[in-house]
């Protein structure tokens, strides 16, 4: 699979949906293996830049969307996924793919989470994971350890045990659910290529350090490991969740449903409904 | 139809129906309006409930007429209580006087003191004792069936009609209904009734059925809206309900957002994608939408937001109307973000301000503020179908020719080409950053501040026309209105040249940007003025103040809800103003 991945990459050049901007991330953050990955399953599905939209909210992870050459919308903070809602259920022949990070998705945002899993639109939903609030210079996010004292926010910790974004994922019936590591490219891009052609709500955990307010994740080299096999019996999937600490990747449960799909009626004329209205005597 | 030759005859009269919610007086109240319409006549229902959905207080407040009415009287020719529960909180609004006929059940509670006090005439109907008469009777059909004999209706309309609404319901229950009109009409044939109308007005057709909600929902499919994200919020769930059930006939769609959050940014990823879209809500979802709207300026992304206003702050009073969420419309945003604010002077005008703001917020890549309210867009009435008008949506696009493409270019008239996903050549990446014209963030303070002027070019130079505002009449005293307060505004103006006054009216539709230049012409032979709103703190003549220049004599009549401002008042307030000057 991932031999055929990269035969498609170089074919298809994912160069062209790299834009010219310098992105704003700090050199070694996870987040280029993203953009990178991305650019190469964009790529490798032979997708033409004009028919992506790439949403996000706010935060380094959301300026993800300017560094590529495809349609982007940059929002506001934790709207991501009702923004990109709103365009896949209006222009369902776009590929929408939605990012961020994870105060924006799981914090602030943690409400349109839970009812984009249930709605099962047709889109990818791309969290970029540090464990922290990066743009607004290291505050603990919904993913932090308790016990994380490196923000002055929370000096002594949070007191709070970190939030379990695929456990959620799955308890709010999202039909896919995958975790990557932004420093393992092919199976990232991979699972990437995967969740974007999936025919759904694709949501995909992707651990990506911040190299700058959490140093000790370059540790996560060493912990993170694949396991995931891909599972549409939900029991399975939250055994599996059970054992999990954390750093197993793969594609963990993926079991198609119907998508979201608006009503539709026999097509009228405003005429016609119009004269629904008249005074019948 | 038996004859009451003791009673008036009137082209128009005024009535109540009260009951305990879920006793079904809208229900009732409903049916005779739609049959009073299908009798060729014209009418007006309000509705005044309490926040409850069951239990709580509820009155269906009619006026039918030969003529267009969209307005309610200020006293009532009959009231008629299937029961008392918390009526009494209607004492200020349900005016009787020794002209009304009051009608009660007298096992439903002692008569409250405001109806005893009044000098009207009171007469017992047991209508919860009747239904024991016919299996599955009720009610409220009952009382439909003795107000409708008390006033004349045609008894063959009022069973249509009754037949139309239970349509779905089958046989038994229509059978029963009927049943219950008989009940009601035998129960009216001893009494003597109030007023009766005329004969039936001369025919005009088509007339239109119709509520300031759903008026909305079709000024803007006229518009041309295919999109729709929705939250339920009293008072205007019925928009997105309207819409629910229509945008699906047009190829649209329609989602049920998780909250106003989501609503709002749905609308915006919809209209970024090219689909014209709206959303409607309340004072507390707006507040939420807020952010969003400031997004949707920095960005240029057409949205039309609906704000069916209720009493406020925060949850307020969610079943009745005020007109105090200007503020917020005109104001509610950080930065400086210049938006457009509408709104509708009637219910028909309901279709066409809705319509006229999906024009120009597509026209202008600008959020659009229609500010209806529970007076209007709870109120049913038959009307005259409101004008077609040419406005839809004809947004500026980028089409094919995207070299050097520049999604926020400093165009003349401030309007850039909008490129839409799909379109080769236009990639861009919509921001709430200040941004420079390709798009890309920007802080440099050239950048930001060529991009405010180019935004607020776009309203400045635009030609919004004769709509900004309704005028009527001349002189040198005036009255100063917005939205639904024009409704009693008309009326009073009316009564007052009726007495020989020479007055004018003058009611914004276009709040914002306001036209200063042609309200200051409007307003140039105005010595006198009377500026009115249902507002606690005045925000109307505030927002005036900060704009133009009013006349030293300007008096202002600003009432917070629950109570609707009633022509009375305004004549009441016009009174002051013409004696203060015979003085």
């Amino acid at each position: 699979m991932n031999s055929a991945v990269e035969q498609q990459i170089r074919i298809l050049g994912h160069k062209d949906f790299k834009s010219d901007y310098k992105p704003v991330w700090c050199a070694g953050c996870g987040d280029f293996g993203v953009l990178n990955a991305l650019t190469k399953a964009m790529a490798a599905l032979e997708l033409s830049p004009e028919n992506v939209a790439m949403i996000a909210g706010i935060g380094c992870s959301s300026r993800i969307p300017a560094y590529t050459t495809v349609y982007g919308f940059h929002g506001v903070h934790g709207r991501a996924l009702p923004l990109a809602a709103g365009l896949a259920v209006s222009r369902p022949d776009l590929t929408v793919i939605a990012t961020g990070g994870d105060g924006d998705g799981f914090s602030i945002g943690g409400n349109h989470f839970l009812h984009a899993c249930r709605r099962n639109v047709n889109m990818t939903y791309l969290v970029m994971d540090n464990s922290v609030y990066g743009m607004t210079k290291g505050q603990a996010s919904p993913t932090t350890e308790c016990d994380w004292t490196g923000s002055k926010l929370s000096p002594q910790g949070t007191h709070q045990p970190p939030l379990q974004p695929l456990e959620l994922a799955l308890a709010a019936r999202a039909p896919f659910i995958a975790r990557a590591f932004s420093n393992s490219p092919n199976e990232l891009a991979r699972i990437m290529t995967e969740a974007i052609a999936f025919e759904g709500f694709a949501f995909v955990q992707i651990l990506s350090p911040c190299i700058t307010f959490r140093p000790e994740q370059l540790g996560w080299k060493k912990r993170v490991h694949d396991g995931f096999e891909p599972t549409d019996d939900r029991a399975a999937a939250f055994a599996a969740l059970a054992e999990d600490e954390g750093f197993t990747t793969g594609i963990l449960y993926r079991a198609p449903r119907p998508r979201f799909a608006p009503d539709r009626r026999e097509p009228v004329d405003i005429g016609a409904i119009e004269k629904r209205f008249e005074v019948r005597s | 139809m038996s004859e009451n030759p003791d009673n008036q005859s009137t082209s128009e009269l005024s009535l109540a129906l009260v009951g305990s919610g879920g006793a079904g007086v809208m229900t009732a109240g409903q049916t005779l309006l739609d049959a009073a319409a299908a009798s060729d006549y014209y009418g007006l229902m309000t509705r005044a409930t309490g926040p409850q959905i069951r239990g709580g207080e509820a009155a269906a407040i009619l006026r039918l007429s030969a003529r267009p009415v969209e307005c309610q009287d200020d006293r009532l020719d009959l009231l008629v209580a299937i029961d008392w529960n918390k009526a009494e909180r209607f004492a200020d609004e349900l005016i009787v006087d020794d002209n009304s006929l009051v009608v009660a059940d007298p096992g439903q509670g002692e008569v409250p003191a405001w109806i005893t006090d009044s000098g009207a005439r009171l007469v017992e109907v047991p209508f919860d004792a009747l239904t024991r008469e016919f299996r599955g009777a009720r009610t409220n059909t009952i009382a439909v069936g003795l107000v409708a004999q008390l006033i004349g209706l045609e008894g063959r309309d009022v069973d249509a009609t009754v037949r139309r609404i239970l349509e779905s319901k089958g046989a038994k229950l229509i059978e029963a209904a009927l049943a219950g009109l008989e009940l009601g009409r035998t129960a009216a044939a001893d009494l003597a009734g109030p007023k009766r109308l005329e004969r039936r007005p001369e025919p005009v057709e088509p007339r239109w059925l119709i509520t300031g909600n759903e008026a909305a929902g079709l000024g803007a499919v006229r518009g041309g809206v295919r999109f729709c994200a929705a939250y339920p919020i009293t008072p205007s769930t019925e928009i997105q309900e309207w819409l629910a059930a229509h945008l699906p006939e047009l190829g649209g769609s329609l989602v049920q957002a998780e909250d106003e959050l989501a609503s709002i940014n749905m609308c915006l990823g919809a209209s970024f994608g090219g689909t014209p879209a709206i959303t409607a809500t309340s004072g507390p979802g707006f507040s939420l939408m807020v952010e969003a709207l400031g997004l949707a300026t920095q960005a240029e992304i057409p949205v039309v937001v609906v704000d069916v206003m209720r009493g406020g702050p925060s949850t307020g009073i969610p079943t009745r109307s005020e007109q105090s969420d200007l503020d917020i419309a005109v104001h509610g945003a950080h930065g400086d973000a210049p938006r457009l604010v509408l709104a509708p002077n009637s219910i028909g005008d309901c279709v066409t301000t809705t319509q006229w703001a999906v024009h120009l917020a597509e026209a202008l890549q600008s959020p659009a503020v229609v500010l209806s309210d529970q007076r209007l867009g709870q109120a049913r009435a038959a009307i005259a179908p409101p004008p077609s008008r040419d406005w839809h949506a004809q947004r500026k696009l980028a089409g094919n020719d995207t070299a050097d493409y520049r999604r926020f270019t400093d165009a003349e008239d401030g309007v850039s080409p909008m490129a839409l996903p799909g379109m080769p050549g236009g990639e861009y990446t919509a921001t709430g950053l200040s941004h420079m014209e390709s798009a890309r963030p920007s802080a440099s303070g050239m950048d930001h501040r060529r991009q405010l002027d180019k935004r607020r070019r776009k309203f400045a130079q635009f030609d919004f026309g004769k709509h900004w505002a309704d005028i009527d009449g001349d002189g040198d005293l005036w009255v100063l209105t917005w939205g639904s307060t024009t409704l009693p505004a008309r009326e009073a103006v009316a009564r007052m040249r009726d007495r020989g006054h020479a007055i004018g009216l003058i009611s914004i539709r276009l709040l914002s940007p306001l036209d200063t230049e042609a309200l200051t012409e409007a307003l140039r032979s105005c010595r006198r003025l009377l500026v009115v709103e249902q507002s606690h703190g005045g925000q109307f003549h505030r927002y005036l103040r900060s704009h133009i220049e009013l006349p030293a004599d300007t008096h202002l009549l600003a009432r917070p809800g629950p109570l609707n401002i009633t022509p009375g008042d305004i004549v009441s307030g016009l009174e002051e103003l013409t004696l203060e000057d015979a003085a």
